[in-house]
């Protein structure tokens, strides 16, 4: 039967929600095909990840194992799937276009020597495939045709949303020995650094967020208290970092985090079109600006004409007001 | 040790992009950016790499060679990077008008460092960008370290370098990740490894100066293909103006409790 293999990366065994969209859209990718959707996850104790990958319609989950695949390696990971794929002879293999799912489906890529489409939108099985992905972090779109006896393809984060099937497949787990040796885990990681461990910007359900107009580190203080007074985080545009006022860390934008919060909260940011690609997956948006004309606003849902720095306030006292304290 | 100088030798590759405002058009054959009214600028994540190449030879000696795939007008970017630190320059022309699929520009890329270091000896370090900021395949690098059989990690927003090799860090959602990676490496750096530096008046000068080297490659394309660029369908969303100035306040708290967030 015609087989999908989808790569479902984790962490330390927790999927993150991309690989589940990627397992969503392999099956309706699947049902055009008339092909098995089958999940594919690497590393120890993975295993325990095939009800989750089931609910989301894997009929076979292949649990890639070897003493080696203690943690993350971008060689190790990729040589196993080409390992994988070389003994399935899949239709397709796709996977999600993360920092993860784009780096071994293009080692992958680069082992096999054929194609890989990063951060498609939409894919159409053909002869020859074709599909629509996005070019400027998703202010263009392009069309392309894939020629290759294998499409690698991954789904741009966000363009799809994750859901269970209908049906939930077997989940039937097949575990997979790869051939590997020291020299694979060259690249695994040896350590860990946390800097956070509760809500991140990527994470958060609200995100306020301040641009050129907050005017300096020390203006972004009531944003900082707003963001709290919501269990939220403070993001910013890419002036703002580049202007030393906040960490990179903290950017919204293409060359920055991609977020996708409940509301987010831009505070004099004009909404250049770099910053927008890293907002526009957010399922509200509230522009807060002195300029009616600004792109955030003519592009957000909801807006606030006026300044942030008396608007901000008024907004964190009338919550403070309506809590009673 | 204090005064023992490495002697790095950094591979930096860079990509020319159009530098877009708040809309990007489409040229009528719906094959190319209209840059009729853009400027050009060094895709942000490889200006970041120049400078982390910069920086790491200021400390350790060495020389920094970037290198571009692209139209003859990417000398541009390359006399840029002369400027900012840069001390060798490669381009390899493309002027065909349209870019190279991800696996030909990778093919030119991996047969260029041959060429580079059986004449002039291998580079401790090769830095990619991300990705481009333009066609965003997520590869190139990734393809030449494979060919080249170094070991290459992504999305890098720290390197240190120590015996041997380097240490790398790459941003995840809660912290960091930490890779130990043995020269000769490869990786791909993430903007915000570092804040650019601006030219100096002696930048200036040096990228006057500087000597490009162009070299005439090409290799066989991919199997992926542009058909058309479009823009996306935009979502008609009529804005809701809540209020003018701080008497905004009550209704954008009452949006919050609607949406569940307060």
């Amino acid at each position: 039967m015609a087989t999908l293999l989808v790569f479902c990366e984790h962490d330390r065994g927790v999927l993150p929600v991309g690989a589940l969209e990627a397992l969503t859209a392999a099956r309706s990718l699947g049902a055009d095909l008339g092909a098995e959707v089958e999940a594919v996850v690497i590393g120890n104790g993975a295993d325990a990840l095939a009800d989750e990958l089931a609910v989301h319609g894997a009929e076979v989950v292949h649990h890639i194992d070897h003493e080696l695949l203690t943690d993350y390696g971008p060689d190790a990971w990729a040589t196993s799937l080409v390992q994988l794929i070389e003994a399935e002879s899949p239709t397709a293999v796709m996977s999600v276009g993360t920092d993860r799912g784009n780096e071994v489906m293009a080692g992958a890529a680069a082992r096999l020597d054929v194609p890989f489409v990063a951060n498609c939108v939409s894919v159409e099985p053909g002869d020859p495939w074709s599909m629509t992905r996005v070019q400027w972090g998703g202010s263009l779109l392009e069309d392309s045709t894939l020629a290759s006896a294998l499409p690698l393809v991954s789904y741009g984060h966000h363009t799809v949303e994750a859901a269970q099937a209908d049906a939930p497949g077997a989940g039937e787990v097949r575990t997979f020995t790869p051939r590997l040796d020291a020299s694979h885990t060259a690249t695994m990681i040896r350590d860990r650094v946390v800097l956070s461990d509760g809500v991140t910007l990527s994470t958060a359900s609200v995100v306020v967020s301040g641009g050129r107009g907050v005017g300096s580190a020390d203006a972004f203080a009531p944003l900082e208290e707003l963001a709290e007074l919501l269990s939220g985080k403070v993001g910013c545009s890419r002036a703002v970092t580049n202007n030393g006022w906040r960490s990179h860390a903290d950017q919204v934008g293409q060359t920055g985090t991609r977020i996708a919060p409940e509301i987010y909260i831009a505070c004099g940011i004009s909404g250049a079109i770099q910053h927008w690609v890293g907002a526009m997956a957010s399922k509200n948006i509230l522009a807060i600006n002195t300029d009616p004309e600004a792109n955030m606003v003519t592009k957000a849902g909801y807006a606030v004409i006026g300044d942030l720095h008396q608007v901000i306030p008024a907004v964190s006292e009338e919550i403070r007001r309506r809590r009673g304290v | 040790m204090a005064g023992e100088r490495i002697e790095m030798k950094i591979l930096v590759c860079v990509k020319r992009v159009p530098a877009p405002g708040s809309r990007i058009n489409v040229t009528d054959d719906a094959q190319n950016v209209d840059t009729a009214h853009l400027g050009f600028t060094t895709s942000p994540h490889e200006e970041c790499a120049v400078e982390e190449a910069a920086q790491i030879i200021e400390r350790e000696g060495g020389e920094v060679v970037v290198l571009t795939v692209g139209p003859s007008e990417a000398e541009e970017q390359l006399r840029y990077a002369a400027s900012v630190g840069g001390t060798g320059f490669v381009l390899i022309p493309n002027d065909t008008g349209h870019d190279w699929d991800p696996q030909r520009t990778a093919a030119v890329i991996t047969q260029a460092i041959g060429d580079i270091e059986a004449a002039d000896g291998q580079f401790d370090l090769i830095m990619f960008g991300n990705e481009s900021a333009d066609a965003g395949g997520y590869q190139v690098g990734i393809r030449v370290a494979h060919a080249l059989g170094r070991p290459m990690v992504n999305g890098i927003k720290g390197i240190d370098v120590r015996d041997g090799g380097f240490t790398a860090r790459r941003e995840v959602d809660a912290g960091s990740e930490v890779y130990e990676l043995d020269a000769p490496a490869v990786m791909g750096v993430k903007e915000g490894i570092n804040l650019p530096r601006y030219p100096t008046m002696k930048g200036r000068l040096a990228s006057k100066k500087a000597v490009i080297e162009s070299r005439d490659l090409d290799a066989a394309p991919g199997g992926q293909t542009k058909v058309k660029l479009h823009r996306p369908e935009e979502k008609v969303s009529e804005t809701e103006i809540l209020g003018t100035g701080p008497e905004a306040a009550p209704a954008i708290v009452d949006l919050l409790d609607e949406l569940g967030v307060l």
